[in-house]
């Protein structure tokens, strides 16, 4: 049977062997890939394509271009250098008129006001006292007899700016910057200059719980591993049991147990340890506290996984070469948990990055991290450009990082290989 | 403990007192606040606090005889056992698929198909809620159950794939070669060797269905508000008892979950060891 189907000839086709396994490998492969094809599909209609989208929103400028479209084109070739001539005026007064009847005006004053703060007033009350389109030639004089801001060309500047159809205007707010009136990037002005410091917050806080993790999962991971497959297994169910448990029921008895009138404070007192109950949450603690106790099983696990991996035969053969407990443990275990250490940090820090849940209900208004404020213009204000590019910015550091643990993983999976 | 490594020197002695002390501590800090609120739903006060001035039932008796928590536990059901359908559906697919599929693409599908468990909740949030709201998924069960889905796939992925990684090809090649078409092989043969790491990934897609609470607070209306997205209003307006009897819930569901999942990995050890 071999010798004939070594021949490689099909009595029938004359198809080489060859050819013929390549083409059944190939719809194999087809195959395979049409099975992967309704989830891909899927996730681009559930996932991918959402975050397209609000990507999108973070560049996407249109509600102006839509409302005044006779002024956008009037100054795209303003040079920006004096006021703009009567043409653009004669544009804007006919595009406020039009824009009244149709009931638009808000949808652009309130974008102009993400850029030049007044600037809704501004446009409402032109619109209010523009009784009808200007004589020709006289649409200058009459919008700066209305409003004398349109006689400034920061004024004109913005409604150039925002003009569209895309823009970065977003994007810079996003990391405190903005353009001033020649459209050079400068530092945005104190009052609207707050996202960096969010950013750094969040950024503290992530790394304050990543810190936190490792430092109480160190000694678990290493207990565990230690310790005969029995007895870890019946202490892994300390770790899983909150690792299943909800983070709604987890971040509501971190608030029963340290309110002011809560298990902690009240044994305290009771205790006589103190007088006044202590403020353990809707601060820094109690979000630092709560995050810890969710993200610490993701520190745990791959900790554990690396240190498992590690023969005891290496610490043996070190004690045995002679080197003392500590430099043995420092030289030649720490080293190798190495992988696991920044696999289980990265991770954590990841997850910390973008909460929101938490930090929401056990901190106070100076805990909110980023993921706060990326709901609260999405569904409060309803600034989706900001939300969207707040959005981005969040979305570029986890991927970054994401890869960096992807490698760090893969990395670890191939000398694991070697090892074997 | 008798069985620690070998301990020679007195401060190796100290080091693994220090890390019992330490672990201790940890294990509980871990536990402490889920059973410490466990108590408090079984009491007779209003007060969330120890000691508790009696015992009684009557938290249970007000969030089963509230409307709002009751149709909040049947819309975490609905959506949670749809949305696992669903996941498990797409999921085995594309785990059977990915097993047989070599390209130099993989990777790179694969971080696709496992990036909803990486991406802020926030973000994906905002992405579908601005997706859906003009097409009309927003304030809908299936807005939910597709969104829930994406976020659930990635696990059943994980979870098949690697049952898949562990079975035997040889097996299915065997039922070919005794006649069995290919699905008579699945349905006989293949199936039921992996159907414990179906179970598997099932549960983790109702877990991460039944906790999820972020797109629920984005796009669910006040009909689909499930059981985490009522207790976080609860949390934010005022923490009463009631709370702590749905956690009590939540957290039995999540028990009975983990201690399923725990049976089925010994299930499958069991059975490895006596192929060896």
């Amino acid at each position: 049977m071999t010798a004939v189907s070594l021949t490689g000839v099909d009595a029938e086709t004359k198809v080489p062997l060859k050819r013929r396994l390549k083409r059944a490998e190939r719809a194999r492969q087809i195959k395979a890939l049409a099975l992967v094809l309704p989830l891909l599909l899927f996730l681009l209609f559930t996932f991918a394509g959402p975050i397209a989208g609000m990507l999108w929103r973070a560049v996407d400028d249109r509600e102006v271009r839509q409302v005044l479209p006779q002024t956008v084109t009037a100054l795209a070739n303003w040079d920006g250098k004096d006021l703009p001539d009567e043409k653009a005026y004669a544009a804007l007064a006919s595009d406020i008129v039009a824009a009244r009847a149709s009931g638009t005006v808000a949808i652009a004053a309130k974008r102009l006001n993400y850029a030049l703060n007044g600037f809704r007033t501004i446009l409402t009350s032109t619109a209010r006292n523009l009784k009808a389109v200007p004589e020709p030639g006289t649409a200058k004089e009459a919008l700066i007899k209305i409003n004398p801001a349109w006689r400034e060309r920061n004024t004109w500047t913005t409604i150039r700016d925002a003009g569209g159809p895309v823009t970065s205007f977003y994007l810079l707010s996003a990391l405190d910057l903005t353009r001033n009136v020649d459209g050079a990037i400068v530092a945005a002005s104190p009052d609207q200059a707050i996202y960096r410091e969010i950013f750094a917050r969040t950024f503290l806080i992530s790394i304050s719980v990543t810190a936190l993790c490792l430092i109480l999962g160190f000694p678990v991971a290493y207990l565990l591993a230690a310790l005969p497959s029995g007895r870890s297994n019946l202490l892994m169910i300390f770790v899983l049991l909150p690792f299943w448990t909800s983070l709604l029921v987890r971040t509501c008895a971190w608030i029963v147990l340290l309110q002011s009138q809560g298990v902690v404070n009240d044994s305290l007192h009771w205790l006589g340890i103190i007088d006044a109950p202590l403020r353990l949450i809707y601060n820094r603690f109690g979000v630092c506290v709560a995050m810890t106790h969710v993200l610490l099983p993701f520190m745990i696990l791959p900790l554990y996984s690396s240190m498992k991996a590690i023969s005891p035969a290496y610490m043996r053969a070190a004690a045995s070469l002679g080197a003392p407990p500590l430099t043995a443990f420092l030289r030649i275990y720490l080293p190798q948990t190495l992988p696991g250490i920044g696999a289980g940090s990265l991770l954590v820090f990841i997850l910390a990055l973008g909460y929101y849940i938490t930090p929401a209900l056990v901190g106070g208004a100076a805990d909110q991290m980023i993921s706060y404020f990326i709901a609260l213009y999405t569904t409060e204000t309803a600034n989706w450009g900001l939300a969207s590019a707040l959005g981005a910015v969040l979305l570029l550091a986890t991927v970054l990082l994401a890869l960096v643990y992807g490698k760090l993983v893969q990395g670890q999976q191939v000398t694991g290989g070697m090892k074997n | 403990m008798s069985d620690a490594p070998s301990l020679r020197t007195p401060s190796q002695r100290v080091a693994w007192t220090a890390t019992i002390v330490i672990s201790t501590l940890v294990f509980i800090f871990l536990i402490a606040p889920i059973l410490a609120i466990m108590p408090l739903s079984f009491s007779s006060g209003s007060y969330l606090t120890y000691p508790l001035p009696g015992l009684s039932l009557r938290w249970y008796d007000d969030f089963i005889n509230s409307p709002r928590w009751m149709n909040s536990l049947k819309n975490s059901m609905i959506i949670g056992v749809a949305s696992t359908l669903l996941s498990m559906a797409l999921g085995t697919l594309a785990a059977l698929g990915l097993a047989q599929w070599k390209s130099r693409f993989k990777p790179l599908v694969l971080a696709f198909v496992l990036s909803p468990v990486v991406v802020p909740g926030v973000i994906t949030a905002v992405g579908l809620y601005f997706f859906f709201a003009p097409i009309g998924l927003t304030g809908s069960y299936l807005g939910l159950i597709l969104a829930h889905t994406a976020l659930a796939t990635p696990f059943v992925v994980i979870t098949v794939g690697a049952t898949l990684q562990s079975f035997d090809t040889n097996l299915a090649r065997a039922a070919a070669s005794l006649g069995a078409s290919p699905l008579e092989a699945f349905r006989r043969v293949i199936l039921p060797l992996i159907l414990p790491g179906l179970a598997s990934g099932a549960l983790f897609a109702f877990a991460t269905s039944f906790d999820e609470v972020v797109i629920v607070l984005f796009m669910a209306g006040p009909e689909q508000r499930t059981l985490p997205r009522e207790m976080f209003s609860g949390i934010r307006e005022n923490i009463s008892p009631t709370i702590t009897a749905a956690a009590v819930i939540l957290t039995t569901v999540s028990v009975i979950l983990l201690a399923t999942l725990e049976g089925l990995r010994r299930r499958n050890e069991r059975l490895k060891g006596s192929e060896g």
